[in-house]
């Protein structure tokens, strides 16, 4: 039986063999790179460049026949002299700082408890980890019955400790709660995504170098703070980049949970932006507020590899 | 102080990679802090500044 490769070179028409032959390494491998830079530039590259210009129009995107104005620098002067934009930068700063803070914490816990070898290892990792299987949509929903003052768990398990009752709190309806309800929903979400990138560290770190300390009579303490942290704090970083980014960018969870409300006060960059592009129609308003948070994030995730880099070279 | 100093005007990338990230830090911290308009009014163009500058000095020689 024919090779099905040799048949296939065989049934390539004679002057396009001759021209595949006398192509370099260098243009066959272009040909092959090509269709994914085409599709780069289509889906990222071209949209940020047209963002960009958008930001400096008044284009509304339902009102297509209207004539398109050039507004200059108009859209970023209304938006960072907007006290409101303001106050949604400092409620993505309370959720993006705390949610970060107790996911690294939690999550490092859980991942040096779970790399200890003890019966029922695996099944506790697959029970941990199960909430970040879930779409943020159902947790959001669960989490909203969860908080409800009549008949949430959460609220009659902080009663259960605090002594107050259950129904005297709304963890989503209060102005000083909801901005913590987001946070104690991401957060439960979210830890063990920390907790794997944290445990593939820890089983990074060779058994030989804690049984060197142990000949040199190293404590287990200063084991910890001298060669466990050390060597698992590149991907302690690496967790703090991806969720600083995404967290930066969070929508659905909160959407659903809040709404962004009571008032204003879980409204985060994101909720806040898909209201002035989809509810308000303002897209040139909108382009802009997009192009500052673009710039904010870049320019994070930029300096944060920078360190990344260099605390691998120690 | 006076190497950082003598980095920079040595177009060297360390230092201006130095001052770029503080730039961007800078911004970002304007741009999040709840105590002053102003601030905030002129966060994007520091992060703006700071990441352009990141860009341009990460091909600076070492």
């Amino acid at each position: 039986m024919a090779n099905p490769v040799t048949a296939a070179a065989k049934a390539t028409p004679e002057p396009v063999a001759q021209k595949i032959r006398g192509l370099s390494d260098r243009t066959i491998a272009w040909i092959f790179v090509a269709p994914t830079i085409f599709l780069l530039l289509a889906v990222n590259i071209f949209p940020l460049i047209w963002t960009i210009r958008l930001s400096f129009t008044n284009y509304r995107v339902n009102r297509p026949n209207n004539d398109v104005e050039w507004v200059g620098l108009r859209n970023y002067e209304r938006i960072l002299n907007d006290p409101d934009i303001w106050s949604t930068m400092q409620a993505t700063a309370h959720f993006l700082i705390w949610t970060i803070v107790l996911q690294v914490l939690i999550g490092f816990t859980l991942a040096y408890l779970i790399n200890k070898k003890f019966k029922g290892n695996d099944l506790w990792t697959t029970i941990i980890v199960f909430p970040m299987m879930l779409s943020p949509a159902v947790v959001g929903n669960f989490w909203t019955f969860l908080y409800q003052p009549q008949i949430g768990l959460f609220n009659y398990v902080v009663a259960f400790f605090t002594g107050a009752d259950p129904s005297s709190f709304s963890m989503i309806g209060d102005v000083n709660l909801a901005p913590w309800a987001i946070v104690i929903a991401d957060t439960w979400m979210w830890t063990p995504f920390v907790m794997l990138i944290c445990l593939a560290g820890l089983r990074s770190i060779p058994d030989s170098i804690y049984e060197a300390a142990e000949c040199d009579r190293a404590s287990k303490w200063r084991q910890f703070w001298t060669i466990t942290i050390p060597m698992a704090l590149p991907f302690l970083m690496l967790a703090v980049l991806f969720r600083g980014i995404e967290n930066f960018k969070m929508f659905d969870l909160v959407v659903q949970l809040t709404g962004g409300g009571p008032g204003n006060i879980t409204t985060l960059t994101s909720i806040d932006l898909k209201r002035e592009a989809f509810e308000k129609w303002r897209t040139g308003y909108s382009s802009a507020y997009a192009v500052i948070l673009f710039v904010t994030v870049f320019g994070l995730a930029a300096i944060y590899v920078k360190a990344l880099n260099k605390v691998k070279e120690r | 102080m006076s190497a950082f100093i003598i980095g920079l005007l040595r177009l060297r990338r360390g230092p201006w990679e130095m001052l770029a990230s503080i730039l961007i830090a800078l911004g970002v911290v304007m741009l999040m802090q709840p105590f002053l308009l102003g601030l905030f009014t002129y966060s994007f163009i520091v992060t703006l500044i700071g990441t352009v500058m990141f860009i341009i000095v990460s091909h600076f020689p070492e």
